[in-house]
């Protein structure tokens, strides 16, 4: 088989495992691919560099693929996910002061989202109240999971995020430092960052973005509408690459392998012990080594990780029409629905059956609100909007 | 050109935020800031209130930017890339040369054109400048590895300086080497049979 010479760019976190496994392991030369991955060091110039065909697939954050697709905040180039990379992922981190005041507001425990949810509201009330500076929360992008993560656990329990809190965009590698700086009081952001705030001794990991949403899409293998087209085979072995190795990623006796490959210098670059955690789903919340397990904190190819799920897409539009990122109608929703390709996915792997037993019956699973109903977004907005 | 736009540079290499900034300045701009420091960069922005920013690809800070597009009660001013759908052409020179810009909405298109041709030009101009500096620095380093391996073969095979460096011409030749790596693995011969 010929080498298809493709460029893949990568943001170093490690939910870039089964990029860089199909890549470092020969899972993409054993289907013919000769694949070049490129580190990138923003979501801007990733989105940028695929979009002009600098890159021939990315890393992507799964609502800029849906973002790009809709024209929202940039130019509008229509792009498919035919593969996720991963389903949660992220962490809130706050500094010991929020969290010392959180715990103190507390009316239950303090590992529960709707309880923080409500301490933060009376502690942004009680700060108000004083005339003290509106708490900050830093995330990674506009278009993020981040983003909604945290907006979404706020406004539960009454907080209204553009008015009552700033939120601001950060990039990873920044995170720990803005918060030991106390530039911010609490970040969302993927792994392995938090776990360096901890062990830093400057911030406690409040939740898991899995206790805010049990199934939320992350990232994607993102390519051009355009290039998938004209490129129906390399598509299908990409495809078929990266849900190989994401199965690899997820074998236990692979686990020394992995982490040595996430860890190499020109990957990841962080230590083996923080990404191996990650992988094993075992977060050290505190830095007095209190530690919560959590089997889908990062799902990367078990519980049907890498099948592009419309309803998760319909589920990202939501979130930025509930926050105020994009209008609601029929045609961008069904235009978003369109940018995962579960048809490419079954093309390519045809005899996969994903074991979805024990997940969410709306796909999503979030802590606080109604099912999600993709067929019907205004009433499930409606019913926030009356909760405000 | 209009003098009065004002003009914020991101840049972590103060050389090539001179070498923009010197180009602005000959273009008849005189209100340009360079911003090094990346905490509060948002901040420093609206406070600055440009009428441009620029940032090289290379600045983890750019996607900090992104957050300018978002409609919120922090923003006075909506600001847009530079580009509309139809200008991918632009991006694509700018993300090629490796600088972003970001305008703010209601510059008009044919304004905007100008500058960023001459941001790309600036920017093309400073990799040049890195690439001779880079060549230059080979070149010298070669030279250096060339003189040790002649002192070597002098040493060792008691012949004139003249007559080392056309061994090691030769060598480099007829292998289809060049003359600084048979020097090198000159050196490296002589490191081990120490």
């Amino acid at each position: 088989m010929s080498g298809e010479r493709l460029h893949i760019g990568f943001i170093p976190l490690c939910d870039a495992a089964a990029l860089i496994v199909a890549a470092d392991r020969g899972f993409a030369s054993a289907e013919g691919l000769d694949v070049e991955l490129v580190r990138e060091v923003s979501w801007s110039n990733m989105r940028d560099k695929l979009n002009i065909g600098m890159f021939d697939a990315a890393h992507l954050l799964a609502p800029v693929a849906v973002a790009s697709s809709l024209g929202l905040g940039h130019v509008k180039v229509p792009l498919i996910a035919p593969l996720a990379l991963a389903v949660n992922g992220n962490a809130i981190t706050v500094s010991p002061s929020l969290h010392a005041a959180l715990a103190a507001a507390a009316d239950g425990n303090i590992g529960d989202p709707p309880v923080t949810a409500r301490a933060l509201a009376r502690v942004v009330a009680a700060r108000k109240a004083k005339g003290e500076e509106p708490l900050t929360f830093g995330m990674t992008f506009p278009f993020s999971s981040h983003n909604y993560s945290l907006r979404f656990w706020m406004a539960a329990g009454g907080v209204t995020p553009d008015e009552d809190v700033h939120l601001v965009v950060l990039p990873p590698p920044y995170m720990v430092e803005s918060l030991a700086s106390k530039q911010v009081d609490a970040f969302c952001v993927g792994a392995p960052w938090n776990s360096v705030a901890v062990e830093q001794g400057i911030g406690f990991i409040l939740h898991a973005g899995s206790e805010i949403f049990a199934r939320a899409t992350e990232k994607v293998l993102a390519v051009r509408a355009s290039w998938a087209e004209r490129n129906a085979d390399p598509l299908a072995r990409l495809v078929r690459a990266h849900r190989r190795a994401a199965a690899f990623v997820e074998d236990l006796a692979n686990r020394d392998e992995v982490v040595a490959l996430l860890a190499a210098p020109h990957r990841l670059g962080v230590a083996r012990e923080v990404i191996r955690r990650t992988l094993d789903g075992r977060l050290e919340i505190a830095s007095d080594g209190s530690v919560r397990t959590n089997d889908r904190y990062l799902l990367i190819g078990r519980k049907g990780a890498t099948q592009p799920e419309p309803v998760q897409a319909a589920w990202l539009y939501a979130q930025m029409v509930r926050f105020g990122q994009a209008p609601l109608s029929p045609e961008l929703l069904a235009a978003a629905k369109a940018v995962f390709r579960p048809d490419l996915f079954a093309a390519a792997l045809p005899a996969e059956r994903a074991d979805l037993a024990g997940e969410p019956a709306d796909g999503i699973g979030a802590f606080a609100g109604p099912a999600f109903d993709a067929n019907n977004i205004a009433s499930y907005l409606e019913t926030w909007a009356a909760k405000r | 050109m209009d003098p009065s736009l004002k003009f914020v540079i991101v840049d972590e290499s103060p050389v090539r935020a001179a070498i923009l900034a010197d180009g602005l300045r000959e273009a008849g701009f005189t209100q340009v800031v360079r911003l090094e420091e990346t905490n509060n960069l948002l901040a420093n922005i609206y406070a600055i209130d440009p009428d441009v920013v620029l940032i090289d690809l290379e600045n983890p800070s750019r996607d900090v930017l992104e957050q300018m597009f978002q409609v919120s009660r922090a923003v006075k001013r909506p600001i847009a890339m530079f580009v509309d759908q139809s200008d991918s052409a632009s991006i694509q020179a700018s993300v090629d040369a490796g600088v972003s810009a970001y305008i703010v909405d209601g510059l008009k298109k044919e304004r905007i054109k100008p500058i960023l041709d001459l941001c790309i030009s600036r920017f093309h101009a400073f990799s040049r400048l890195r690439a001779e500096l880079e060549k230059t620095k080979t070149a010298l380093e070669e030279r250096k590895v060339i003189e040790r391996a002649k002192g070597i073969l002098m040493k060792l095979k008691k012949i004139s300086e003249e007559e080392a460096y056309a061994l090691l011409r030769r060598t480099a030749m007829n292998e289809n080497r060049k003359i600084a790596e048979v020097a090198q693995s000159v050196i490296t011969a002589s490191d081990l049979l120490k």
